[in-house]
């Protein structure tokens, strides 16, 4: 099972600058193994990050995401204390959300 | 008097009419994997069903000249246009283009970051898609060496 996410909202000014690091393998489905079979992809498809239960981006990823995802953006109309969560979902079904406060 | 199997029958008729009007916003976002697996810009566009690209200079991408290590290329998305609907974020010459897909809602900033794989030198490319249906993009080429010596 993956391990937390590590997640980081800044205040400044009146933007809030979210980072995000995700505990994932991003396999891509285009390695092969020592015997030269393919590696099936493994990777997260869905993101969605909310601010204070509410949904303010979605993303759809790639398996051309690094291994290990990092992802910033800038939320609006945040204040200190405000609560930021963010979920994934993997082409596999496994999922996983973490929480953080404004700082 | 209803029985339990008519009550069961309606609801499924009634779920089936929901649904068929598209009021299940998780069904709207299903994945697209049409566009994760196009070829290249234009395809990718059409598979999201935007007009073809233009290159504008309100759309930036940001990332390093040279890559040292192909596996994680920061790149950065970023737009200073109002109404744009998501950012994409594409390597041209991977297996398949479109690496990462942001929707926007009003409470963020059109500006996204992330860690791009990239198989080998190439042109990479910011596209906004916007409310209207236009694709406007940015592109910059990186060069990645595998090697290491960081030339």
């Amino acid at each position: 099972m993956a391990g937390p996410m590590r997640i980081r909202a800044k205040l400044n000014g009146d933007k809030t600058t979210v980072r995000v690091l995700m505990s994932h393998e991003m396999e891509s489905g285009q390695r092969k193994d020592s015997s030269g079979k393919l590696i099936p992809a493994h990777f997260i498809q869905d993101v969605s990050a909310s601010l204070n239960g509410k949904v303010v981006m979605t993303a759809e990823w790639g398996p051309a995401v690094s291994k290990n995802p990092f992802m910033q953006f800038e939320v609006k109309g945040a204040a200190k204390g405000d609560k930021i969560s963010v979920s994934w979902k993997d082409n596999k079904g496994d999922s996983r959300t973490d929480e953080t406060t404004v700082s | 008097m209803q029985t339990r199997r008519e009550t069961l029958k309606q609801s499924a008729v009634v779920a089936g009419l929901v649904a068929s009007t598209g009021l299940f916003p998780q069904q709207a976002a299903a994945y697209e994997q049409a566009a994760f697996s196009a070829k290249n810009l234009a395809d990718v566009a059409k598979a999201l069903g935007a007009s073809a690209p233009q290159e504008s200079n309100a759309v930036s991408i940001g990332g390093p000249d040279i890559a040292e290590n192909g596996a994680v290329v920061p790149l950065k998305a970023s737009s200073t246009l109002a109404g744009v609907k998501r950012m994409l974020i594409l390597v041209e010459k991977n297996p398949a283009a479109l690496v990462a897909m942001f929707n926007m809602t009003d409470a963020v900033e059109a500006d996204f970051s992330t860690r791009a794989k990239m198989g080998q030198s190439s042109d990479v490319f910011a596209v906004a898609i916007m409310s209207d249906g236009r694709a406007l993009y940015a592109k910059k080429e990186v060069k990645v060496t595998l090697g290491g010596c960081g030339g």
